[in-house]
């Protein structure tokens, strides 16, 4: 064994310490050491998911066992970390795109006190080490620490500013939300625990593989994966759990990006890669999710082109990319959907951490309207977003074309009708993404004076996160090139073959020609193409207009009103029903009742009670000596 | 001869007893606080010692058994087993946490409130360790007094309502035990020295037909589900958690609503197994009805001691729903759980006692903006509440999952039922932390002071509890499995 497998511990560890070091000291800390430590730590981290990495590369994968969580009779769960293919992957993306979130924080945060500035790293810490705590695990449980302890770590940071009772409200959503996911999560453990009596990945996934022991029938596997699949709906933000993301964005910028790029989102994407035996081996599920991530990929693409506020429309466009990685999921493209995890955690980190600097040189305004001619103030941030947008639209040769076209054309294997529509999103995609950038970039400026006379391009420690980003999501996708276009130029899929290996066996690959390849490929992107030209030229020219939207614009500005009809079906059912329970049942129904005994009693010992005077304490003492002779009477006599 | 009467067991017991007795003649207040203080910890230093001294004979556990009444079969007999070990430990951490959290109150007549405490620590100890039925019944009335009085003398402006409801609830559930112990006393073989016993050997091995262990059953679990409480025998406890003093409330919640379930355990399941198998469902889903209910009510509730009462029977709701479940996996989980059960709700109140004190409210409505001033306080709180909805690695966590997942292997629609609770659990809880914590400082929140070091101390232990048992729980197991064990071999 190799040492450095054996020392994997510290990876999650160090982003812990660093959360004790400034959690704890947080009063006593400059800014600076405050903001050295946190990146700090998850620098080292980096380095040695590298070399990791690297291990594994060469062929060593290693599950480590630390010590007994849980050993009964009944149960057994180690706490144990796998390390091999898929989880040193998501190591690299956590770490390194953390790493630079961090470093990029030092700067976007830095007009927070001392000890609020300290506060923000131990929880951006503390969110690092619940996610890679999630990817490590190996088994049920030890992810499920990671799972909920990324969604306690954006409820500490979309409510970071406290003081503000929205922003709360936006945090206790996201914190409630997840937790209908992990229901559904820990539904499946439970049935899991029950039939096979193990939470452990490789012994699950073995006794399934096995046709001859497998303790599961397709009814119990396809219950399980679609609880999973719940679980799944809240983490990463699908329908109907989705509400959540977008109003997350009431945190700093730096954590939406962390957010909706390195941790939390993936984590449901992760979870069943991971599990991807299970999924494959229920067709139904399979489906469910092609559809769910389908709908949520269109219906959030729909919503995004009417939003103003720049964050909401990078927001509505995670739930829709994360759709198009559950789409992959769906139809069994396990790699193409890690691969646009990949890419997508590039090139959103990119974006939003773009739109902070816009942000931060807008002096805190988000609206796009009030934007527009940002190009000649801040060229870095203007070029690197452009790239990202770019990505994100799917022109080749950046990242996001190689990753959306390997899911799309597994799309089209399955099921053409997918296909189509997941298309129809790419353009929506396009469309808004260069409206967003048009709207910010092009045209003229349509802020204040006093905004325009602030513009200016922002610090290193800004600039330079951007910088590695942007390359990244240019040549990111470079890893996953398709076969037709150069044999063996799919390094990724190589890369995670023995992960995805036992699904393969099971689920029939079908090839296309070339043609319908280049055909598929020509469509989507041209399409993309000519929906980036029209929103290019339309809204460079935007001007501000105080018209109200109308028809389907307004159905779309106001999020197809689903927060409303949530808050009408559920929310306030369930507030009605607990004041019933507590004005009526509670204090009419069972304790009216019991009162009515007690009235009955309390006027006959009020009589008795007259009887009575003194010191009670009196009367207790004598009681107790009074037995307690008795004791002493028995044992000497 | 007299080195056999100073045991582990006897410790626990006399301890408490003899210190709390002498509390009554002492003078001064910083007299009394201190002796009851000594006492808790020398009582606590004893419970740790029955960890070490019998960590290699787990299994014969600590039994000492002398006679007393011997014409009628009863013996002053005590025993430590896992179990035993676990509420007695709990018992004997929870007073000085209780006596440092509430240092700075002032009572009337201190010398009688210290007393009464130690009193019904004394009770409670017995009542973990009694292995006679009659021993038992005397210990659990001997712990049940006290709090009667410590509430209707020391508690709040409708005391005397609240205590009274405590009383007839308490009161008849006892009436009912001792109705049914009797009984089954009558029915036990005879021994040498008189018709019947009422050792715990001779209850669990007494021989009762069906029809009247379907009777019997009922007798006691209802003495058992006033106490934890169970829905719908649960209403004395808001009002009695709201009236009574705080130290009163911490160990009503923290110490003895685990004498109803530790009841269920060391006596019910195995005295009737049948009637436990008949009855189950029954139990099971007026257990698991009184989580969502309690769930929802908590809700609503604007004080904040209520809002402690409801969440508690939400918690204890679902344990005694595990136990009825006599599955393995549950049962482990209820032995952890209600340690941690109780750790909790103590540092709850803990926290809920400081802001009283601080700035004489404690309704939800008047109170936000407090992390503003005291951060610490809010992180302390802020970690108990996580604990409080089981947040994984917290200690609540493993028992909660354990039990569920015993409750999915007994019906699966039950769990998913009872598993809105952990959703429910959220949003109450996030609730009361947004608007007692978070927002803007009102004239009256702004005034508050940060907590003082000895309060961060216990605290800070708490939390350092919460976290051990969350990241390294083996030890709770390794305590109770052969008390688990046991204790299933009657439902196998």
């Amino acid at each position: 064994m190799n040492n450095v497998l054996q020392i994997v511990w510290l990876i999650p560890v160090l982003p812990l310490i660093g959360f004790l070091i400034n959690g704890l000291g947080r009063k006593n800390l400059s800014k600076t050491f405050s903001g050295f430590i946190g990146s700090g730590v998850i620098l080292v981290s980096f380095i040695l998911s590298c070399w990791v990495f690297i291990q594994v590369k060469n062929g060593n994968t290693h599950v480590a066992h630390y010590y007994d969580f849980i050993n009964t009779l009944s149960l057994k769960i180690g706490m144990d970390f796998q390390i091999d293919q898929l989880s040193s992957l998501f190591l690299l993306i956590i770490t390194g795109v953390g790493f630079l979130i961090h470093v990029y924080s030092t700067s976007y945060m830095h007009d927070e006190e001392p000890k609020d500035f300290a506060k923000y790293f131990a929880y951006l810490n503390l969110f690092i080490f619940s996610m890679l705590l999630l990817v490590m695990g190996g088994n049920f449980i030890i992810m499920f620490i990671g799972w909920e302890g990324v969604g306690l770590c954006s409820y500490l940071l979309i409510g970071f500013w406290f003081k503000n009772n929205n922003y709360n409200d936006a945090a206790k959503k996201a914190f409630i939300m997840n937790r209908i996911g992990d229901l559904g999560f820990l539904l499946a453990v439970f049935w899991l625990i029950a039939k096979t009596n193990t939470t452990d990945f490789h012994q699950i996934f073995s006794l399934v593989a096995d046709t001859q022991k497998n303790p599961l029938s397709t009814f119990d596997i396809t219950g399980i994966t679609l609880l999973l699949f719940v679980g799944a709906t809240g983490k990463s933000a699908q329908i109907p759990l989705y509400t959540w993301l977008p109003d997350a964005m009431a945190g700093p910028t730096p954590v939406s990006a962390l957010i909706h790029a390195a941790t939390m989102v993936t984590a449901g994407i992760y979870m069943i890669a991971r599990s991807n035996i299970l999924f494959s081996m229920a067709p139904f599920t399979q489906s469910v999710i092609a559809v769910i991530g389908l709908a949520t990929a269109i219906l959030a693409a729909t919503i995004a082109l009417k939003q103003n506020d720049i964050k909401k429309v990078l927001a509505y466009s995670t739930v829709s990319q994360l759709g198009y990685m559950f789409l992959g999921l769906g139809v069994g493209a396990y790699t193409g959907a890690v691969f646009h995890v990949m890419t997508h955690a590039f090139f959103k980190a990119l974006l939003f951490l773009g739109a902070g600097s816009v942000i931060h040189a807008m002096g805190g305004e988000q609206d796009m309207r009030n934007m527009g001619g940002l190009k000649k103030y801040m060229s870095i941030t203007h070029i690197t977003f452009l790239l990202g947008c770019l990505a994100i639209a799917g022109m080749p040769p950046f990242s996001g074309f190689f990753s959306k076209d390997e899911i799309l054309g597994e799309a089209f294997k399955q099921n053409p009708l997918y296909w189509g529509i997941a298309v129809i999103g790419a353009l929506m995609t396009a469309f808004y993404m260069f409206r967003l950038y048009a709207m910010t970039f092009l045209g003229k400026f349509r802020g204040t004076h006093e905004q325009e006379h602030h513009l200016h391009e922002s610090p290193a420690a800004i600039t330079f996160p951007l910088i590695v980003l942007a390359i990244l999501a240019v040549v990111g996708g470079w890893v996953g090139i398709p076969e037709i276009f150069m044999h063996g130029g799919h390094r990724l899929e190589a890369f995670l073959e023995p992960v995805f290996a036992p699904s393969n066996d099971i689920v029939a690959k079908h090839h296309l020609e070339h043609s319908t390849e280049y055909m598929l490929m020509g469509i989507s992107v041209g399409g993309a193409l000519i929906a980036l030209i029209y929103a290019w030229s339309k809204f460079s020219k935007y001007e501000k207009t105080t018209a109200e939207e109308t028809g389907i614009g307004k159905i779309l500005s106001n999020k197809w009103y689903v927060d409303e009809l949530y808050d009408a079906v559920i929310v306030k059912p369930r507030q009605s029903v607990a004041a019933f329970l507590n004005n009526v049942v509670e204090k009419k129904g069972i304790d009216g009742f019991v009162n009515g005994i007690g009235k009955g009693v309390n006027y006959s010992s009020r009589q008795i009670r007259l009887l009575q005077s003194g010191q009670v304490g009196n009367y207790v003492l004598l009681m107790v000596i009074g037995i307690l002779v008795l004791f002493i009477i028995q044992f000497f006599l | 001869m007299f080195g056999n009467y100073i045991t582990i067991p006897h410790l626990l017991i006399f301890i408490p007893l003899i210190a709390g007795l002498l509390n009554f003649f002492i003078k001064s207040e910083a007299g009394a606080k201190l002796w009851s203080l000594l006492a808790a910890f020398a009582t606590l230093g004893i419970s740790i010692l029955s960890l070490v001294y019998s960590k290699n004979n787990d299994l014969s556990g600590l039994t000492f058994n002398y006679e007393w009444l011997k014409f009628i079969g009863a013996s002053f007999s005590v025993s430590l087993d896992g179990v035993g070990r676990l509420l007695t430990l709990l018992t004997a951490v929870s007073f000085p946490l209780i006596f440092i959290a509430t240092y700075k109150n002032s009572y009337k007549n201190p010398a009688s409130f210290y007393g009464l405490m130690l009193l019904a620590q004394a009770g409670l100890m017995g009542v973990f360790l009694a292995s006679d039925a009659l021993l038992f019944y005397f210990f659990w009335e001997l712990a049940l007094i006290p709090v009667y009085f410590l509430c209707s003398i020391w508690g709040g402006e409708k005391r005397i309502q609240a205590t009274f409801k405590f009383f007839i609830y308490t009161f008849a559930g006892s009436l009912l035990m001792l109705i049914g112990i009797i009984y089954t006393y009558l029915q036990t073989a005879a021994t040498p020295f008189s018709d019947h016993s009422f050792a715990i050997t001779a209850f669990h091995s007494v021989l009762v037909s069906p029809a009247q262990q379907n009777w019997l059953f009922w007798l006691f679990f209802i003495a058992f589900a006033i106490k934890m409480p169970v829905f719908p025998f649960h209403t004395w406890q808001p009002d009695t958690y709201e009236q009574s003093p705080t130290a009163v409330t911490m160990l009503l919640s923290g110490v003895m609503v685990k004498m109803g379930l530790f009841g269920l355990i060391r006596w019910l399941l195995p005295m009737f197994p049948q009637a436990v198998m008949k009855f189950d469902t029954i139990v099971i889903i007026l257990s698991i009805t009184g989580v969502i209910y309690a769930s929802l009510i908590a809700i609503k509730q604007d004080d904040l001691k209520r809002f402690a009462a409801y969440s508690s029977i939400a918690h204890i709701g679902l344990m005694c729903a595990a136990i009825f479940t006599t599955k393995t996996i549950a049962l482990e989980g209820v032995m952890i759980q209600m340690f941690s059960h109780g750790i909790n709700i103590i540092g709850l109140w803990i926290v809920i006692e400081l802001i009283e004190r601080n700035l004489g409210v404690r309704k939800i409505s008047q109170l936000g903006g407090i992390a503003h001033k005291a951060p610490v306080l809010t992180i302390m709180l802020v970690v108990i509440a996580l604990a409080n909805i089981a947040l994984p690695l917290t200690n609540a966590f493993v028992g909660e999952f354990m039990m569920f997942s015993g409750l999915f292997q007994y019906n699966i629609w039950i769990t998913v039922f009872a598993g809105l609770s952990i959703i429910l659990a959220a949003v109450y809880t996030l609730n009361m932390i947004q608007k007692v914590f978070y927002g803007e400082a009102n004239t009256l929140t702004a005034t508050i002071k940060e907590i003082s070091l000895n309060e961060k101390l216990v605290l800070g232990l708490i939390v350092v509890m919460i976290f051990f048992a969350g990241v390294y729980p083996q030890p709770f197991f390794d305590l109770t499995k052969n008390t688990v064990s046991t204790l299933l071999t009657r439902f196998k």
